[in-house]
């Protein structure tokens, strides 16, 4: 006060000085984690941490329970969406320019093919991981015990996973590109197989007004592909994002990922446990059962799941962190040396032979080749359903958290796996040989292949399965376990069918080395 | 409750606020949807009309097949007349090519006859046989939005 400038002046000069430091503890609101109570707020009090708990369980940060699926999925979202707003500064979503500006990315922008690669693979990888984590979740039973709402969440960003890979196929405008859109296309007017045979599509044709308005036309043109990219850029990704906030928060509201009721810390954790520093007071023990301790739930768990966890900050972070650079850096040399396709410009006078969706919808045109309607819009919806109810038609709420709920679901699975596949191959090998109703009377009426395909009969062959085993082990989760693992089953074999098996005029070869010279 | 003291109503004047509200909402909603989807269902189509000149009946002499491509559709001239029979798959709309049988889709297998009649494949439908039709100055005009019966054939004299 005395020497107003010369303090000030002095002042002004050790701020400069400390200005990282203080810049850097100023970032965590809380100041510097040195301590329980500075690294509990520094996950509480950060906007983005605070999704997580203060804690977290020992069994969450066991690589062999969560395989880090869950995150993986996220990361690769994070990286699809930052690659993506670089590949917005050179695409231009015009039937005229949209194939040379990808052209232009991949062969002239500095980086641009590995920008591309990198949105491509990290895309695609969505799926797998998406699908790998639902896996993990189902088999370790983490659907139960109030999470069966965040399950049906998790289906639709399953879905929107592969709208927004779909949406993102077409925008190149390649052959590959076209040729998918009016397979899409048309799979979206299959409703018409069945107006047809009932003879009522004139008065009610549902399927060829949503082609109308997926195409925004008669045919794939210009406003086709300025439908597809607003979906790729605008409505997928706001929904995605939305779905994971609400995915996320009630994960958190659930008192974080699932455990086991046997969980039992290994020696090696001993060290990751930090014993509250607090002795004296009026609580004799050691532990202090602080707000920033209970685990939420239907009702705070006072006495539970305190123990057996450890700190989040830095404990649980170090995780995420590593599975992050693992993840980026898988992404980065996959890209680096596998480029991403681009065919020639798209063409509607000439079709792909065999034109192909892409691999991960190929399991579905396989059931397409069967049936349209029942391939595009049935089966696919009869899935969805079935995924989206298991956690309703099972409510047994024993052994969540334990992988396949005990040795009999194991049991239970590698019958479901041994049982399936064989069926599957079979009936797929029946269809390549002798081919389907049309073959053998050419007159049959439409709408009994509708109801009647290969398709069709495998679904109800994994519905009886399954009810087999409900009654067989008097076991719900049993039954679940029994049918999606063979939903499994499907979806790999379909998949592998559709994408190596099948060649031109989709005849079978048993590789592409067969396929015909044209 | 005030329905009972008054007798003869049903509703209760709180009750009815509250239902005509409910009701309000749930029209608004479902005006401001169908006139989102109304508003994405193109009232204007970027494309080529579905009606096309195809020349005079002379470019088409007995016996050939004329396929155009660009239209999607292929003309067929014999003894009895001129045929239209679509190239669009039913199956999932790639363009199907002449074959031995009739026609063969490239894209799952789907086989024709001559007729276009569906014989193998996952085609949920026959070819569509379109209409053809003559002009004032003689030249044919095909319009691939209009299917006729399966073996309508067309004469018409130059």
């Amino acid at each position: 006060m005395s020497e107003p400038n010369h303090n000030g002046i002095d002042s002004f000069r050790n701020n400069l000085k400390s200005i990282i430091d203080s810049f850097a503890s100023s970032f965590l609101r809380s100041g510097k984690p040195t301590s329980d109570k500075s690294r509990a707020s520094a996950m509480f009090n950060n906007f983005f941490l605070h999704v997580q708990g203060v804690k977290t369980h020992m069994n969450t940060l066991r690589p062999t329970y969560t395989l880090g699926l869950g995150l993986i999925s996220l990361f690769l979202l994070l990286i699809t969406t930052v690659s993506g707003v670089v590949l917005m500064i050179y695409y231009n979503p015009s039937i005229e320019n949209a194939y040379n500006t990808v052209k232009d990315i991949t062969y002239v922008v500095i980086g641009g093919s590995l920008s591309r690669n990198i949105h491509k693979w990290a895309g695609e990888g969505m799926i797998i991981f998406v699908l790998f984590h639902m896996a993990r979740v189902f088999f370790t039973g983490s659907y139960k015990k109030g999470r069966e709402f965040n399950w049906v969440i998790g289906i639709a960003l399953l879905v929107i996973t592969f709208g927004i890979n779909l949406s993102g196929y077409m925008l190149p405008w390649d052959q590959l590109s076209y040729w998918a859109l009016v397979i899409v296309a048309n799979i979206i007017q299959s409703p018409k197989e069945i107006t047809d045979s009932l003879g009522i599509t004139q008065y009610f044709d549902v399927g060829g007004f949503s082609k109308e308005l997926f195409l925004g036309g008669l045919n794939a043109g210009k406003e086709s592909l300025t439908r597809v990219y607003l979906l790729h850029v605008m409505l997928f990704p706001i929904l995605m994002f939305i779905f994971l906030g609400v995915h996320f928060w009630r994960i958190r509201k659930d008192g974080g990922l699932t455990k086991p009721d046997s969980f039992e810390p290994q020696e090696s954790d001993a060290q990751l446990f930090s014993p509250p520093e607090k002795k004296g007071g009026i609580f004799t023990t050691n532990k202090t059962y602080g707000l920033m301790e209970l685990a939420g739930g239907r009702t705070p768990a006072v006495d539970k799941d305190v123990e057996n966890t450890v700190l989040s900050w830095p404990n649980l972070l170090i995780a995420e962190l590593a599975v992050f650079f693992i993840c980026f850096a898988g992404v980065v040399v996959y890209s680096f040396f596998i480029d991403a396709p681009l065919k020639e410009l798209a063409n509607p006078l000439i079709p792909e032979n065999p034109a192909k969706a892409p691999w991960y919808f190929l399991g579905l045109q396989e059931l397409l080749s069967y049936s349209a309607f029942m391939g595009g819009v049935g089966l696919p919806g009869i899935a969805l359903l079935g995924l989206a109810l298991i956690p309703y038609l099972d409510r047994e709420q024993e052994h969540v958290g334990v992988w396949f709920s005990g040795k009999q679901g194991k049991s239970v699975a590698l019958q479901a796996l041994l049982a399936g596949t064989p069926v599957l191959v079979g009936l797929l090998a029946f269809v390549i040989s002798f081919g389907w109703f049309r073959n053998w009377w050419p007159n049959v009426p439409q709408l009994l292949i509708t109801l009647v395909n290969p398709g069709n009969l495998w679904v109800v062959f994994m519905m009886l399965w399954s009810v087999w085993v409900i009654k067989k082990t008097g076991s719900t989760r049993m039954g679940a376990i029994a049918l999606f693992t063979m939903f499994l089953v499907s979806f790999v074999i379909l998949t592998y069918v559709g994408t190596e098996l099948r060649g031109p005029n989709w005849g079978f070869y048993w590789s592409h080395s067969q396929w015909p010279p044209h | 409750m005030s329905s009972e003291t008054e007798g003869k109503s049903e509703v209760s004047r709180r009750d009815f606020i509250g239902l005509a509200t409910l009701g309000a909402v749930l029209l608004s909603s479902l005006s401001v949807l169908t006139g989102i989807f109304r508003l994405s269902k193109p009232t204007v189509r970027y494309e080529e009309s579905t009606k096309f000149k195809i020349g005079k009946i002379d470019s088409f002499p007995v016996g050939t097949v004329k396929k155009l491509d660009e239209r999607g559709v292929f003309i067929f001239a014999t003894d009895e007349g001129l045929h239209a029979i679509s190239s669009v798959c039913t199956h999932l709309g790639c363009i199907v090519a002449i074959s031995d049988t009739g026609f063969q889709c490239p894209c799952h297998g789907s086989k024709y006859n001559e007729h276009g009649k569906v014989i193998g494949g996952p085609a949920p439908r026959n070819l569509a046989w379109l209409e053809i039709s003559q002009n004032l100055d003689g030249s044919l005009e095909v319009d691939s939005a209009k299917s006729v019966p399966t073996g309508t054939k067309y004469k018409f004299y130059a």
